[in-house]
């Protein structure tokens, strides 16, 4: 929907609102702002209902310099003019937030701006790549489109850890980028983390495993498990330990008389008990001058032959097990996916927020605000009339000449 | 002592402060307004306890992390954001009757986070999309938005029983502060929410395009959120540009809040990426 023609064609009617808008309104306020000497007109401020006023008991000229120094600090501009009854203080400041709501429409525009440059010159796209394996070209989302990064893209590991409660806690595949056959940058990535590189961005965006059979003919033959397998054999009656190499289909004797043993084969995933217990070497067992028994060693739990109650516990070595079983790996093979993507707009679009933010503070929360305390020669004494208005937020410019009026006062 | 305790008190706390409320707004006696305003800080005090004992808790546990990851922890930062935020109101416009809408608000927050099935209210470690320090920055500015929010609906709620009741027939409408007054609240709240609204999104955007690499997807929550941020806009152009008080404005500030409602709640019916906000 997001795609169609209609939305597109909406979010350009918006787009044009916006720039019509903002233009028609701006004409009129860029006069205000620049305007050189700032009007006041003294009559308004007179008929506003909301006004301060106090007696002071000294002469107009005295008070206006001394509320001039005093009001000038807090109001950017000033300007003390004679009135037919006597002094009048004009002062203004913020002017230039009448500009808020333009910087506000702006940043739309510019976030507008900034998804269209993304979608002309930049993609997004996919990958999926299995452990030890490189891409040099990817999908693009949508339309399928095979596209070349310039670069290829190794995926040395990937990993998935899990906490306690079985949550995931972390996805991380570690990246090699390959340009002219030789590697030239390395980096993990995890959620939240991503790798950039030439402009180009990858972001870990999912995983999966491998079918099976791929399996086969990659890592088991990387890591024959035929090859020298260390074996212990705990002798119950002497408690000792021997350490036996051995090889598939070879038996082995057994220190102190023990018998023979044999492995006859190496399962990926064996069960006991209608559990998958993960890889296991399945041999037998001869012992002198009984019948041979079946016996299964998975690598995960030495201890598993423990359960027979033999004359001899037999585990495979901890070294094995472990050069055979970097976790849970070997048994399976899992591919990373990637997000692929460039986009030469995000910056217009980062832009548009920074303006966004600032230009919504100024809008809302400043105000032109414009003063004027008029001082009429009252006898030996004068009359103060404190009176102020705001563009925007006009309850809060009221609380505001108050204030002010009361530090007047006491000036 | 340790965070489930104290924010079951919090909830107490906030349903007797909404009772104290409402009994200042029926009898106008100064001293169960007072009531009403110390109970309410007494709950907010509590709620922030509580958030930070959480806080404290999970480090405990060995998977640390601000208490703003699922839909229990937000509901209670909601509610204290919106305790907060009424308690500056009734300090600067000098007015508590505002509190027989906010703290119910508050109450019943906190009781829908504790009493509901659907929310799982342990401390669960977090996942690895949430793993980034946009996760603070991105919920607090969204419920500041969303309380402010709260608030002005229920300012507009009042606007509007008070503008039914012209000839002052119904007592206890009669101590509502002045329409105007409620009016320009209402435009004050917006205007502060719009804000942080604004800042939410953007924070949330930032973070999906180093989490995912792309700033907007349009999931269901992104779009929900856009669409309350048009309403709003709408709103402000209405009462900036055209004038609009009164009804219209008080009408318009209530369906902005049901689309803070479906951004909140309802689009976890629907599909997407922020579906670690649902239970």
């Amino acid at each position: 929907m997001y795609h169609s023609w209609w939305f597109q064609f909406l979010i350009l009617l918006l787009t044009i609102n916006i720039v019509v808008c903002s233009i028609d309104r701006l004409s009129a306020t860029w006069k205000i702002i620049f305007a050189k000497n700032p009007l006041f007109n003294l009559s308004r401020f007179r008929t506003l209902s909301q006004k301060e006023i106090f007696t002071g008991r000294q002469s107009p000229k005295e008070l206006s310099t001394v509320y001039e120094t005093f009001i000038s600090r807090q109001f950017g501009y000033t300007r003390v003019e004679e009135t037919d009854k006597g002094l009048c203080i004009f002062a203004e400041k913020w002017r230039w937030t009448r500009f808020g709501v333009y910087i506000v429409h702006l940043s739309v525009i510019l976030l507008l701006l900034g998804g269209l440059i993304g979608s002309l010159f930049g993609f997004k796209g996919f990958a999926m790549i299995p452990e030890n394996e490189k891409i040099d070209s990817i999908r693009i989302r949508n339309t399928g489109q095979v596209r070349t990064l310039g670069f290829e893209v190794l995926c040395d590991d990937f990993n998935i850890s899990f906490y306690d409660n079985g949550a995931p806690k972390e996805y991380r595949s570690s990246l090699t980028i390959i340009e002219h056959g030789r590697p030239v940058y390395k980096k993990d990535i995890i959620v939240n983390d991503p790798l950039r590189y030439k402009g180009i961005n990858i972001f870990q965006s999912s995983y999966g495993k491998m079918p099976s059979g791929a399996l086969q003919n990659k890592k088991i033959h990387k890591k024959d498990p035929s090859e020298d397998i260390t074996l212990n054999f705990a002798s119950k009656k002497s408690g000792k330990l021997y350490k036996i190499k051995a090889v598939i289909g070879k038996p082995v004797d057994i220190p102190e008389d023990l018998g023979k043993f044999v492995i006859v084969e190496y399962r990926k995933s064996a069960e006991f008990g209608g559990q998958n217990i993960g890889q296991a070497y399945m041999g037998i067992l001869t012992p002198k001058d009984k019948e041979p028994v079946k016996i299964m060693l998975p690598l995960h739990f030495p201890n598993f032959d423990k359960m027979r109650r033999g004359a001899v516990v037999i585990s495979v070595g901890e070294q094995q097990a472990k050069k055979f079983n970097p976790g849970e790996k070997s048994d399976q093979r899992y591919y990373t996916g990637l997000q692929i993507t460039k986009d030469p707009g995000v910056w217009v679009v980062y832009t548009g927020f920074i303006l966004m933010i600032i230009g919504i503070f100024i809008t809302f929360f400043m105000s032109h605000q414009r003063m004027c305390i008029e001082i009429v020669k009252t006898g030996e004494n004068s009359q103060v009339i404190v009176s102020g208005t705001s563009n925007k937020n006009k309850l809060a410019m009221q609380n505001n000449v108050k204030k002010i009026a009361e530090k007047l006062i006491n000036l | 002592m340790n965070s489930s305790v104290l924010l079951s008190i919090t909830t107490f706390t906030y349903g007797l402060a909404a009772f104290f409320y409402f009994a200042s707004l029926i009898f106008k006696k100064p001293l169960t307004g007072k009531l009403a305003t110390w109970t309410a800080l007494t709950g907010v005090t509590v709620n922030a306890a509580g958030i930070i004992l959480r806080w404290m808790e999970s480090y405990r546990l060995g998977i640390g992390h601000a208490p703003l990851s699922n839909m229990y922890e937000s509901l209670v930062f909601f509610s204290c954001t919106i305790i907060i935020i009424y308690l500056v109101i009734e300090r600067r416009y000098k007015t508590s009757v505002i509190g027989a809408v906010a703290t119910p608000l508050a109450f019943l927050a906190m009781a829908y986070a504790s009493l509901s099935p659907n929310i799982n209210d342990r401390i669960q470690p977090l996942i690895p999309a949430l793993k980034s320090n946009w996760l603070i920055a991105h919920v607090i500015t969204c419920f500041l938005g969303y309380a402010a929010f709260a608030i002005a609906f229920g300012i507009s709620l009042m606007y509007l029983f008070r503008q039914r009741d012209t000839e002052g027939k119904i007592r206890f409408l009669s101590h509502f502060p002045k329409s105007r007054v409620l009016d320009e609240l209402t435009h004050q709240m917006v205007m502060f929410g719009f804000l942080f609204l604004s800042i939410g999104i953007i924070t949330g955007s930032v973070w999906a395009n180093s989490a995912w690499g792309s700033y907007w997807s349009w999931d269901p929550k992104e779009t929900w959120s856009l669409i309350t941020w048009f309403v709003y806009a709408t709103f402000l152009h209405a009462r900036m540009m055209r004038g609009w008080s009164g009804k219209r404005i008080a009408y318009l500030s209530i369906l902005g809040f049901m689309a803070v409602i479906f951004t909140y709640f309802g689009v976890n019916l629907l599909p997407g990426l922020h579906s670690y906000g649902s239970g």
